[in-house]
């Protein structure tokens, strides 16, 4: 083919290429390393002795985790549920029809994460100050919502852009009226981008810190939690144990997103 | 018996009425003042060039498209404002269209799933609709793992098991290859005539029309420029774009009309009706003749395609292969019946 | 199948079916209701939300903090913005945006090589394997990324051993003593800051680039070669102009996200403020989010020019 395929790859940029990737990968490993080590007050390289029982002492040691974990849960599961419907509403309007200013709505829905963090976190604040709303749970999900709302649209609307328009077209040509389409012919043609998206926004949303700090306010989530520690440790293993924990919740989620939405490539839709 | 049928039989209602419908897309007029009626068991074809409006049609008839001006009737029965899903007729989509994520008997049985018939009637139905297209015991395939021809056949067995009153076709035929689609029109001409049911197909292959229907529409820029069997569009062709669209004609002028025998207008001249013999040789009696040299020669396998400048103009002639031996600068004589000559109304 | 099965009517004419169908057949016939129906909730949310909360920021922007009482005036003034020009805050502003400039750098540079490889090279399974491998610590927790820098840095952790096991502390120990970028330890300095966002942003830049890099066909590198030119030259002429949008495109990421972010320099750095941390300290126990405000509007503003810049530039023409 090339000349380039002919020469095979130049050894110094595959070893650079491997090492970048190396790189990036590594101190997630030594998180997990840490969580073993025996010595708690420092980060003591090589870790002087093994053990397991910051484990035990996370799981039934330290009552400060548990309200944190489940206030997270908590928003994470309320922000991934709003987020499927308002998201799925706007793919399904966006996707399809041709009216004045989609263009700039379409963009509209990229601003929550095209800006940074912190801009949404101080106009929520601001917003907050201005009308005189106390912080709550629900000032913690507003600010997650927005964003998991864009990640759900943005995978919706890439599934239904694919959807054949025929299809709906023969649904309902058999006698099949618009709910009945939708149910039994567009739902599972999209179901799997539904479930990516919402497992993608479920991942942000219990990882997310930035936005929260600024609307939280005396609330924990888990993450607040973890910054708190890590300004102010007590005992650093036991803050690795849960970062090994929030690494799991948050990983397995979007590697089955990313796997969901590659899948639905291949077996292809409605084509010939 | 019931009134309703009665009153309908004794009104003679058509399967299907257009009455002066438009259809326009911004300023594009893809149907314009087009009336027809479709009888019923009729196998009807819409034949013309892309763009012409024929798609549009069959979509106004589906309920895909609703008439901006004008009237709908499926068997005396306003259509206008009523949506597909409320009306029994069913469509075979160019595409196909079949649900991915259903096996090939769920998509046969979808209608009347929808209709709300129990599951183990619809799937009797639903296995009784694919033998008759020939696809027995297809049931628990996918529509991926089937091949294009197979895939049409499901489409057509999902339409037809609902017992529509009016089967519609967008272009079938179109992506099978030539054998394919020849038995596909044997089997739909003859499935058409087992059921009894109205045909309406689109299609913009005019061999396809004229074999497989009863009566054909031919469309032209959104206006339906001739109606009527095929032997009658072919042999008298109303206007010139006919003659040219529906197999290939000579479109000879009022003066060389006139000057033949023929009324002074734009006439149509097949080419196989001409006969291809030495200059010089006898004209029988009610035939016209014209002379000329052999200007090029085209072999196609059953005919030869010869073309003849006799006079001014160029005049092509279509010979069974094999009649006569040829050469380019011949000098022949071209004769042929005068009632071959056949005048277009419309010489547009 | 005879005709016995044909349906009765044509044109089913029943009301029946219920307010579901009734509802449908509205759809129907009036497709741009539906639409506006679909797109009402969520454009109310990121509207009202999201847009009415950008509005609040800029707001408060013009009130401004009585000192005295430590409660907010809400008077229209530019007073609160005329405090960013006072040495200590311009000082924020002008080190937040030298390191954003300094970490986009080194993106750039760190990611090409791993981009390059990915588009020109990697086939099939490797290629996937290549995605997998920068998307997983793009996706993979925050803060735990920077905790694991922490870790890494610290005065007892594995960088500082491995260079004594090379026996190269003294470049640690030298690069420590550098003012104003050293200090106490890796973890406590802007060095150490700097290489955290470098790691964090890094996936922001190999997507964009790839991406651009991919989309170069490979005959216009054969009508280099075929024309005379060296690789390298092919390289500086050909690929690198293509690749250009693309490094544009994850530039916009790393700057804008290194402006805005607080977190980092909380756990990974001196004492000495970036942006971020003066939006987050002053709206959080100060409660002068007009400062706060006035301060994020810096780095909106940064970007909006930097982002007409780019477009100029045909980076969008790669996300």
């Amino acid at each position: 083919m090339s000349s380039e395929a002919k020469r095979g790859t130049p050894l110094g940029l595959r070893i650079s290429a491997i090492a970048g990737l190396l790189f990036l990968h590594l101190p997630l490993a030594l998180i997990v390393l840490y969580a073993f080590t025996t010595e708690e007050r420092s980060f003591q390289f090589p870790p002087p002795g093994y053990t397991t029982k910051w484990f035990e002492i996370a799981w039934s040691h330290r009552p400060d985790i548990w309200p944190p974990l489940y206030l997270s849960l908590k928003v994470a599961a309320i922000a991934t549920f709003l987020a499927l419907i308002f998201g799925t509403l706007a793919a399904a309007a966006l996707s399809r029809a041709r009216f004045f200013g989609r263009e700039t709505i379409s963009l509209l829905f990229i601003l929550p994460i095209a800006l940074p963090g912190i801009i949404t976190g101080i106009s929520l604040r601001s917003a907050f100050d201005i009308m005189g709303i106390d912080f709550s749970i629900w000032t913690i999900v507003l600010g997650h919502a927005t964003f998991c709302i864009v990640v759900v649209y943005n995978n919706a609307i890439a599934r239904f852009r694919r959807l054949s328009g025929g299809l709906i077209e023969a649904s309902m040509d058999l006698g099949a009226n618009g709910f009945e389409t939708f149910r039994y012919v567009i739902l599972p043609q999209i179901g799997t981008a539904l479930l990516a998206g919402g497992m993608l926004a479920f991942a942000l949303s219990f990882d997310e810190v930035i936005v929260t700090t600024f609307t939280a306010g005396q609330q924990s989530t888990l993450p607040i939690w973890m910054l708190s520690e890590l300004i102010r440790p007590r005992q650093r293993p036991v803050t690795n144990v849960v970062a090994v924990f929030v690494i799991v919740v948050t990983l397995l989620p979007i590697l089955a997103a990313y796997y969901l939405t590659r899948e639905g490539e291949h077996t292809g839709g409605s084509s010939k | 018996m019931k009134i309703g049928p009665l009153l309908r039989w004794l009104a003679m209602s058509p399967a299907v009425r257009f009455v002066n419908c438009c259809r326009r897309f911004g300023s594009v007029r893809a149907v314009d003042g087009v009336t027809l009626d479709i009888a019923e068991g009729e196998f009807f074809a819409m034949l013309g060039p892309s763009g012409s409006g024929k798609t549009t049609c069959l979509r106004l008839i589906a309920g895909f498209e609703q008439p901006d001006e004008g009237h709908i009737e499926i068997f005396g029965e306003t259509a206008e404002g009523v949506p597909p899903y409320k009306r029994n007729v069913n469509t075979v989509f160019q595409d196909y269209a079949l649900f991915p994520h259903m096996t090939v008997g769920e998509n046969v049985a979808y209608g009347l799933m929808i209709k709300g018939v129990p599951r183990v009637e619809r799937e009797a139905k639903a296995k009784a609709a694919l033998a008759m297209v020939k696809l027995a015991g297809f049931e628990g395939r996918h529509p991926a793992q089937l091949s294009g021809g197979q895939r049409q056949r499901v489409a057509l067995a999902r339409a037809l098991v609902n017992g529509p009153k009016v089967l519609l076709l967008d272009e079938p035929l179109g992506a099978l290859d030539l054998k394919l689609r020849e038995k596909m029109q044997e089997e739909l001409k003859a499935l058409q005539k087992q059921l009894g049911i109205t045909f309406v197909f689109v299609t913009h292959d005019q061999g396809e029309a004229l074999s497989m229907a009863d009566r054909v529409a031919i469309f032209n820029e959104g206006k339906i420029v001739q109606v009527g069997s095929p032997e009658d569009i072919y042999n008298r062709p109303q206007s010139r774009f006919v003659a040219d669209f529906v197999g290939s004609s000579n479109v000879l002028s009022p003066a060389f009309a006139s000057g033949h025998g023929c009324t002074a207008k734009w006439t149509s001249l097949r080419p196989e009706k001409i006969r291809v013999v030495a200059a010089g040789t006898a004209v029988p009696s009610g035939h016209c003749h014209a002379d000329g040299e052999i200007k090029m020669i085209s072999y196609q396998g059953a005919v030869t395609r010869l073309s003849v400048q006799a006079g001014d103009r160029r005049i092509a002639a279509e010979v069974p292969a094999g009649d006569g031996n040829f050469k380019e600068e011949d000098s022949v004589r071209l004769i042929w019946p005068k009632s071959a000559m056949v005048t277009m109304e419309d010489g547009a | 199948m005879s005709q016995a099965v044909t349906a009765e009517h044509a044109v089913t004419t029943e009301g029946g079916g219920g307010i579901l169908d009734r509802i449908s057949d509205l759809f129907f016939t009036r497709p741009k209701l539906l639409t506006f129906l679909l797109l009402l909730p969520p454009l109310l949310w990121i509207g009202v939300v999201y847009v009415g909360s950008l509005f609040a920021l800029l707001l408060q922007s013009f009130y401004s903090l009585d000192d005295y009482s430590g409660l907010i005036v809400r008077e229209f003034t530019l007073s609160t913005y005329a405090q960013l020009l006072e040495t200590a805050n311009l000082q924020i502003i002008l080190r937040t945006v030298l390191m954003a400039a300094l970490v986009t750098l080194a993106c750039a540079v760190i990611a090409f090589p791993i981009a390059y490889y990915a588009a020109r090279y990697a086939r099939g399974w490797t290629k996937a394997l290549f995605y997998l491998a920068v998307m997983m610590p793009l996706w993979s927790s925050y803060l735990v990324k920077i905790y694991a820098w922490k870790l890494i840095l610290a005065k007892e952790g594995i960088l500082t051993w491995l260079a004594k096991s090379l026996h190269l502390h003294w470049l640690i120990e030298g690069l420590l003593a550098v003012p104003i970028i050293g200090g106490p330890s890796l973890s406590f300095s802007y060095i150490g800051t700097f290489l955290v966002f470098v790691y964090v942003w890094i996936p922001y830049m190999i997507l964009p680039i790839q991406a651009a890099l991919e989309r170069v066909p490979v005959n216009y590198l054969e009508a280099s070669a075929d024309l005379g030119a060296e690789p390298r030259q092919t390289f500086w002429t050909v690929i690198f102009p293509l690749a250009l949008p693309g490094i544009i495109a994850g530039s916009i990421f790393t700057f804008s996200l290194t402006l805005g972010d607080y977190i980092v320099p909380t756990i990974v750095g001196n004492s000495r403020l970036m942006i971020g941390q003066a939006v987050s300290t002053l709206q959080g126990t100060a409660g002068n989010i007009p400062l706060a405000a006035a301060f994020t509007v810096v780095p909106m503003a940064i970007m909006g020019v930097y982002l007409w810049m780019a477009k100029r530039m045909g980076a969008f023409d790669v996300l």
